[in-house]
């Protein structure tokens, strides 16, 4: 198995506009391809799961971790960003 | 590959990291230093100093990169050594504390906060190399920062070495007098063992034992307020049902351990050791054993019952951490260290807590009476009457136990006793006042227990 480059994009808080927008710019300007998202909001409340590959990435993951960080802030959002291997060890052997 | 975790699972595993307190507590590689031989302590310091150097130095910069590309937290970066004593045989106490000062240095310069090995294996009997580094204890406890001591007195297979007890008594004494204006922090970093495990990769007892490789990486897991959360949940469910969740949880936990170890190990091009799953509090809120005790439905921690939920919480934990990793070892269960645990302490001040009521609760977790602070005019004999029950314990029931106790100079029950960061505080606990100096003091080894009729 080739080295896993994707990393998980979670985002919850409360739903406003831009959330997405927001986001993906961030991840365009650093080259990084989203591969899938999955989002619901339930009674207001924004949940988004967010696949997204950075093979090609400008940045490194620390880096990209803080600016999504610094734009959740801005948004009233958390974000995290994590690399696949850890939810696949974790849920699956 | 497509990715194949559910959101639901990936919502799970971001609370766990963001709102838990999930960490890696350590990486700890251990380190053999055998080849270290010389016939002085400043020669055998400064080849163990470069040894350690050369095959330590980048550990915390790997163990910060995975901890950056995973985003979590590895809370320590350690190292442990095989047991010193084996190198010191024909040293005089006074060498083998400058042996102490080259590992203080050697720990400052690779940048990690303890080292582990300053110890002895004595369960049978002393060398001259136990002794000379047994007696070289206090002083070396009160003069580094970074290093971390054991003693190993008894095994089941050996039973206990009461001589070795006797005389740690009187070391935890003095090593608490040469630290008297730090509350006796000196024994905060001094371990006395039954059945020490050889890979454990926790403080203070951590050393690389005799079965080990030349060097190896060994991961500490822990995750007190995942396990706190997941038995929140249930407050009424059977303990069949509650046993999974635990199992399940610590599965989890254990998993994620394995994923970091087998990283380091490959950056480290160290051999990967073990994964220890322990449940290891910490002073921060939530992250406490007492907690899920007390959520299994106990009152306070210390009451009746408090023994079968520890029981069974300790259980499950190596059930689950053992379906996880192929290698699982070191102590891998509940630790229930009294400074180091906001629960513990609150059932202590509420009087729900005692001295016995801890050691009892000690033969069915790991490890044993840890972090305990009492009155600092406790003879060296009641202590070696403790470290003797602690290492019956331990001797029967086939199990690691340990004492990690402080006697407080100037102070008495009820009194705070405060040694910060990651030790914590503790009130210091009424010990028994009646006398057991004629017992501690008939020499001799107590012999190794029967292994059949077992009642």
């Amino acid at each position: 198995m080739e080295e896993g480059n994707k990393l998980i994009i979670t985002v919850l808080g409360k739903d406003r506009i831009g959330i997405i927008a927001g986001i993906s710019n961030i991840l365009a300007e650093a080259n990084v391809n989203i591969l899938d998202i999955n989002q619901t909001i339930l009674q207001g409340f924004f949940t988004m799961t967010m696949v997204v590959d950075n093979k090609n990435s400008s940045l490194d993951i620390t880096t990209l971790r803080e600016k999504l960080s610094k734009k959740g802030e801005q948004l009233g959002l958390q974000i995290t960003t994590q690399h696949e291997d850890i939810f696949k060890y974790m849920h699956r052997i | 590959m497509q990715f194949s975790v559910s959101k639901e699972e990936v919502l799970e595993t971001v609370k766990m990291l963001q709102a838990e307190n999930l960490d890696i507590r350590t990486i700890t590689m251990g380190i053999n230093i055998l080849d270290c031989y010389a016939d002085s302590g400043e020669k055998i310091g400064q080849k163990i100093y470069e040894k350690i150097v050369n095959s330590a130095s980048n550990l915390v910069t790997v163990g910060e990169d995975i901890a950056k590309k995973y985003g979590i937290p590895i809370v320590n970066k350690r190292v442990s050594i095989t047991p010193l004593a084996m190198l010191v045989n024909n040293l005089p106490a006074d060498e083998v504390v400058i042996i102490g000062k080259y590992l203080d240095k050697a720990a400052s310069a690779i940048g990690i906060d303890f080292l582990g090995g300053f110890s002895a294996l004595v369960h049978k009997g002393f060398t001259k190399g136990d002794i000379a580094l047994i007696s070289a204890i206090p002083e070396t406890l009160a003069t580094t920062e970074r290093v971390c001591s054991s003693v190993n007195v008894a095994t089941t297979k050996a039973g206990i070495n009461m001589d070795a007890v006797l005389m740690m008594g009187q070391i935890i004494k003095d090593t608490a007098k040469l630290t008297q204006d730090r509350d006796g922090i000196g024994c905060a970093k001094l371990v006395v063992f039954c059945n020490a495990a050889e890979d454990n990769p926790f403080m203070a007892g951590a050393f690389h034992g005799q079965g080990e490789p030349e060097t190896t990486i060994n991961i500490g897991v822990s995750g007190p307020g995942v396990v706190l959360n997941a038995v929140k949940k249930h407050p009424t469910a059977d303990f069949g049902t509650l046993a999974n969740i635990i199992k399940n949880t610590a599965f989890k936990i254990t998993r994620t351990g394995e994923l970091v170890g087998r990283e380091a190990s490959e950056k480290l091009g160290v051999p990967f050791g073990i994964i220890d799953l322990s449940l290891a509090p910490t002073p921060a809120i939530g992250d406490s054993v007492a907690d899920i005790l007390e959520a299994m439905g106990l009152e306070r921690v210390g009451t009746h019952g408090s023994t079968a939920a520890l029981a069974m919480l300790n259980d499950a934990i190596k059930k689950g951490g053992a379906m996880a990793s192929s290698y699982v070892g070191g102590l891998s269960g509940a630790f229930i260290p009294v400074s180091e645990d906001e629960g513990m302490i609150r059932a202590l001040n509420a009087g729900s807590l005692t001295f016995d009521k801890l050691e009892a609760m000690t033969s069915v977790c790991s490890v044993g009476l840890d972090m305990v602070a009492i009155a600092g005019d406790t003879t060296a004999d009641t202590i070696a009457a403790i470290i003797a029950d602690e290492a019956a314990i331990g001797m029967i029931n086939r199990k690691t136990t340990a004492v990690r106790i402080i006697p407080a100079p100037n102070k008495n029950e009820g009194d705070i006793v405060e040694f910060g960061g990651l030790l914590g505080r503790a009130p210091v606990m009424k010990t028994n006042q009646f006398s057991a100096t004629s017992f501690v003091n008939r020499q001799g080894r107590i012999p190794a227990p029967i292994h059949s009729l077992n009642n």
